[in-house]
């Protein structure tokens, strides 16, 4: 009972009130360039928290038994490598053996490696000295905190596009200035899931 | 020389890598709490990005075309690591604050961007003069944002970095808000505003998206919002 407790809490924190984007800011770029539309949205998420699991599941136990305490000053090295590996093998398996969601995601996957969301989430895992179970849960939490963010944004936005203006706010101030709402939004959640 | 200069001063003005090319964005919201923390984050980021330009620049025509991007991370994160222990060992303070953004230097739009866009093309004195230039240019803009979120935020001016800092509180009522998530969208939408008002005047374009144009990864953001269309218009 006490670990479902214990998961349910890291879940809410991840996806309402330290969520990735609106409180971390980590994963700006797809949030600003890949939220024009909700379905690009979606489907841009849903390959990154796929990666950022996947990347959970490698990364730590490679810190845990590999790195330790002695070598952790590898730790950015070593973990941009393994996420750069992961995501080409993850697009050459999608590709073989699942070809309808590599359809789906495919194009997103190389812009992952650089993603700092990803790399972010590993380090955040490991420096917060979570156990294994909890870091996947973890990074699925950053991951959904990370889709929810940019649905809504690409709802927004979609708005937006047709919204009157003031002309020197028009274009990227004004879509920043939209990120500050939805932002301001996600203080009400504070204090929920700890 | 003049060349070189203009080179230089590209990445402090014209070319301002926050506010004109719109890349990094992440630090620049997330660290920009304070003015120590940004003058901390820009000079942190631009040993990387003159190193990086360096030894990028140097290996140029060794390095394949195919895998130059992870190579260009490899090279990248070898200088984060350097900078990470030097930090950690001169000023625990400003690592703690940056916390998990100092090593995320590695996937720092700017630096991949420089190397990609001008040190795999360029000999080393210009690389360097980019990187350096660059890197100035990010540091004041992180700076100027710090300056005014500290501000707004905490009515102080320069916490943590002179011994006395200037203290506003009297004259003004501190606005947590500035200091929290929503603060920094909005000093940054709010600065771009104003770098694009400049602009205009000084007939140069105006900035209306996220620095894609600048970005490393754009053909596959392109790619990704092109499909889509497509997709829609067949639905």
């Amino acid at each position: 009972m006490n670990k479902v407790t214990a998961i349910t809490s890291i879940l809410l924190a991840g996806i309402l009130t330290n969520n990735m984007v609106l409180s971390k800011f980590l994963g700006i770029c797809p949030f600003l360039g890949v939220s024009k539309k909700v379905k690009t949205a979606l489907s841009m998420s849903v390959a990154v928290t796929l990666v950022m699991v996947i990347a959970t599941a490698v990364t730590w136990p490679i810190d845990t038994y590999v790195l330790k305490e002695d070598y952790n000053y590898l730790q950015t090295v070593v973990f941009i490598l393994v996420i750069a590996a992961i995501v080409q093998l993850i697009e050459i398996v999608l590709k073989k053996y699942i070809p309808p969601i590599y359809k789906a995601l495919g194009i997103y996957l190389p812009l992952i490696t650089t993603n700092c969301a990803v790399l972010g989430i590993t380090l955040i895992n490991v420096r917060d000295g979570l156990d294994f179970v909890s870091s996947l849960f973890n990074a699925l939490a950053a991951g959904l905190g990370f889709m929810l963010a940019m649905i809504l944004f690409a709802g927004v936005r979609e708005k937006l596009e047709t919204a009157d203006i003031p002309e020197f706010l028009k274009g990227l101030p004004i879509t920043l200035i939209a990120a500050a709402l939805v932002s301001l939004s996600f203080l009400g959640f504070a204090g929920i899931g700890g | 020389m003049n060349k070189n200069l203009k080179i230089f001063t590209n990445g402090i003005i014209t070319e301002n890598p926050t506010l004109r090319l719109v890349l990094g964005t992440c630090p620049t919201l997330a660290v920009t709490t304070s003015a120590k923390n940004g003058i901390g984050m820009g000079l942190a980021a631009t040993v990387v990005l003159v190193c990086s330009n360096a030894v990028i620049s140097l290996l140029r025509k060794v390095i394949p075309d195919k895998v130059r991007i992870p190579a260009f991370i490899t090279i990248i994160a070898g200088f984060v690591s350097v900078v990470q222990m030097f930090v950690k060992a001169f000023a625990p303070s400003i690592d703690k604050s940056l916390g998990i953004f100092l090593p995320l230097i590695v996937v720092n739009c700017i630096i991949l961007a420089r190397a990609e866009m001008f040190a795999s093309k360029n000999s080393l004195v210009p690389s360097v003069l980019d990187g350096l230039g660059m890197g100035i240019g990010f540091t004041c803009t992180l700076t100027l944002m710090g300056i005014i979120r500290e501000l707004l935020g905490a009515g102080t001016i320069g916490a943590g970095f002179f011994d006395k800092c200037i203290d506003m509180a009297n004259h003004l009522t501190p606005m947590v808000i500035f200091l929290l998530p929503p603060g920094g969208f909005f000093v940054f939408g709010m600065l771009v505003a104003l770098s694009n008002a400049i602009a205009k005047k000084n007939g140069k374009k105006t900035v209306d998206r996220i620095g894609c144009e600048n970005c490393p990864s754009r053909a596959v953001c392109d790619r990704a919002n092109c499909e889509n269309e497509e997709v829609a218009v067949n639905e």
